[in-house]
């Protein structure tokens, strides 16, 4: 075993089993009876849904399983989620690139080196129609992994849904659309945030009445967990922000009880197998009691926090990668004791490239053995009324509870973003949990602990993005141009400015139009800029 | 002379952590700023988005010792060879650029050829970062 940190002066402390958790809870050797209070548990199907919102768990019905895909351009993107679907995967998961994500056509000199590196390229309509060539929308739930850019992205799924002749009200799925977490922890923001937010309650009440099967946001702390944060401050963070979408679409004149039961949300799943558990349990029994404590909201279904999960990419790392595919299970595990609706596991490799079709397969397997082979999908909430676990959700939930007193008492999560105060937060959380691993104190195995002196990394082969995907892209890009009614374009574009100008105007209907017509991303979201402008970056360093 | 005895090793060293292109993902190059700070040197850092333009005309501008890039999205060979060149075009390839993020072994190789100074992975102790950055500012 080597007790030091290759290529550190720093001795390495020696591994130890550590009695408080990342969060910062002191976990007790052993808890009894006196500790549980069954009031709080409940059953599962019932306020405060601690023990998951059906009474009947995933006997009625099998978590979604899904992997995040997308790669290069349309086409092979298509061929990856026909082969992902052959496996047994239940849902598509869109990753997109960052052109698109930001909002830069590939001709853009920001876009070049990006174009279809972490996700697909799609630039407009007709990138679209052969991203879902052949594939059924009306039974495939579709979950895009988009925020800037959502609302357009989304406008683009529809108006392929109307290629398609599939109905709008048959379409399922999920944009992640939550642009609060994009300014603090991923960074695809565009606009400032007040016409972000009017964005996303556009879009939010747009779909209630167009796809009211759809999931028109999914609020996230997966991404402010990578950039920092506890389990504990994921759920808070992300709680506060969805408190802060309601509050925007209330003031919008949304009626909660009825958008409330679109929301959905995504969380991290990482090693620490209870914590993990117990954040999802206490989360839910929060939002439940939010919803209908702070907004009077009656009906069950707008009380649920409905959840997709997705395992730690920051929990993954490069040295012994192998270990990886079993930290992936026992994540995966975490989140079925947790509940989760939906469930996307990391490959492998993830540590250094996208997934190839290998492990992305290992990926799927493993979610198909732990539904089918293991048997802990049986039984709703099977770890319920234990000791530890309903003692450790009660603690966690106070820890949650404190951090959003935190946010509430700096002034909100808006201002707190504005400010970078949340931010400058992550930041000094991130570098907290990096010296703790430098130094030892958190066990990583094969990476601080139990490694070999000088070893090497092995893996097997990586994924190669083919070379040519750009120039593909660039040309089939021109093409559109080309051959599309550039009238119509102008058209289209000029009401979309009018209807953004417009507080009152929803503008969903004009991206539609505007993507009918093939808009591109760029124009549209140019179109957007000139009368929202962009959003500021704060940089507290 | 062993740098870890040194409490603040990077003392009057000026450094600019970039963030070239549209990789979003920001901590590693916080965590990397507020290390070498707390090394002593003088941090500037550029925000998200940069182009490799900004990030050398920042560097030339700033009369920066070395320059660190963060990239996570798989474009460091375009992105670290446009940054390269944009300082040698301004005269500053004396300038040391290091780079970190997620970067394929088999990368770097290919990014040392390019000039890169040094190549930090996710899994190095910040120790080292430190250590090593101080014995190649000497």
């Amino acid at each position: 075993m080597n007790m030091r940190a290759p290529d550190s002066n720093l001795p390495l402390m020696e591994p130890v089993l550590s009695s408080r958790n990342r969060s910062g809870i002191e976990i007790p050797p052993s808890v009894d009876s006196s500790a549980v209070h069954a009031d709080r548990i409940g059953s599962p199907g019932q306020y405060p849904f601690t023990r998951g919102i059906f009474p009947d768990g995933y006997q009625g019905r099998l978590w979604t399983i899904r992997q995040y895909s997308g790669f290069g351009t349309a086409e092979e993107s298509n061929e990856r989620y026909k082969f992902l679907l052959d496996q047994g995967q239940t849902g598509l998961s869109v990753a997109l690139d960052l052109p698109t994500q930001c909002g830069y056509d590939p001709t853009h000199p920001m876009a070049r080196p990006e174009i279809g590196k972490v996700g697909v390229s799609l630039s407009n309509l007709s990138e679209a129609e052969i991203l879902f060539k052949d594939l059924d929308l009306a039974s495939i739930s579709t979950s895009f992994t988009i925020n800037g850019t959502a609302a357009i992205i989304y406008a683009m799924y529809l108006a392929v849904a109307d290629k398609q002749g599939v109905p709008r009200a048959k379409l399922t799925g999920t944009i992640q659309n939550d642009i609060l977490k994009e300014y603090v922890a991923r960074g695809t923001w565009i606009f400032p945030v007040r016409p972000s937010m009017r964005l996303i309650a556009d879009s939010i009440l747009y779909s209630n009445e167009v796809t009211p099967r759809f999931n028109p946001i999914s609020i996230a702390g997966a991404h402010v967990r990578d950039a920092g944060a506890t389990a504990a401050e994921e759920m808070a963070y992300t709680l506060a922000n969805g408190l802060a979408y309601v509050d925007e679409l209330r003031s919008r004149g949304g009626d909660v009880e009825k958008f409330a039961k679109r929301l959905s949300f995504f969380f991290y799943v990482h090693m620490d197998f209870f914590e993990e558990i117990a954040k999802f349990r206490a989360g839910r029994r929060l939002w439940a009691r939010f919803m209908k404590e702070r907004y009077g909201v009656q009906d069950a279904k707008a009380q649920h926090l409905r959840f997709g999960v997705v395992c730690g990419g920051s929990s993954l790392v490069a040295p012994q990668p192998y270990n990886n595919v079993v930290r992936v299970a026992v994540e995966t595990m975490a989140a079925v004791f947790g509940g989760a609706q939906s469930i996307f596991t990391c490959a492998l490799d993830e540590a250094f490239q996208i997934p190839t079709e290998f492990s992305a397969e290992l990926a799927v397997r493993t979610q198909q053995m732990i539904a089918y082979e293991s048997g802990i999908a049986r039984t709703v909430d099977p770890l319920g009324g234990s000791y530890f676990l309903e003692e450790h959700t009660d603690r966690m939930e106070e820890m949650i509870l404190k951090v959003m007193r935190e946010i509430d008492s700096y002034g909100g999560m808006e201002k707190a973003i504005e400010d970078g105060w949340i931010q400058m937060r992550l930041a000094e959380r991130g570098l907290e949990r990096k010296l703790d691993t430098d130094a030892g104190l958190n066990v990583i195995v094969g990476q601080n602990h139990f490694s070999k002196a000088d070893e090497e990394i092995k893996i097997g082969e990586l994924f190669t993005l083919d070379p040519t995907i750009a120039q593909r892209a660039l040309e089939k890009y021109q093409r559109t141009l080309d051959t599309r009614n550039a009238a119509e374009v102008q058209r289209t574009l000029a009401s979309l400015s009018q209807a953004a100008a417009n507080d009152g105007e929803n503008v969903m209907p004009y991206l539609v139009d505007c993507c009918h017509a093939y808009a591109t991303v760029e124009e549209m979201v140019n179109t957007l800029k000139q009368q929202w402008g962009e959003f500021k970056e704060p940089v507290n360093l | 002379m062993n740098h870890s005895t040194k409490k603040y090793p990077l003392t009057g060293r000026r450094i600019l952590i970039g963030k070239p292109g549209l990789d979003g993902h920001d901590i590693g190059a916080k965590i990397i700023a507020l290390t070498l700070r707390d090394a002593g040197a003088e941090v500037i850092y550029t925000g998200l988005r940069r182009s490799a333009k900004q990030i050398a005309q920042v560097a030339v501008d700033e009369g920066v010792d070395a320059v660190g890039l963060s990239i996570l999205s798989g474009s460091h060979k375009e992105l670290v060879s446009d940054v390269l060149n944009e300082l040698r075009e301004r005269h500053s390839e004396d300038i040391k650029v290091f780079v970190g993020g997620t970067i394929p072994p088999e990368d770097h190789s290919h990014l040392h050829s390019l000039g890169v100074t040094a190549i930090f992975t996710a899994d190095m102790p910040l120790q080292s970062v430190v250590n090593r950055l101080s014995k190649d500012l000497e």
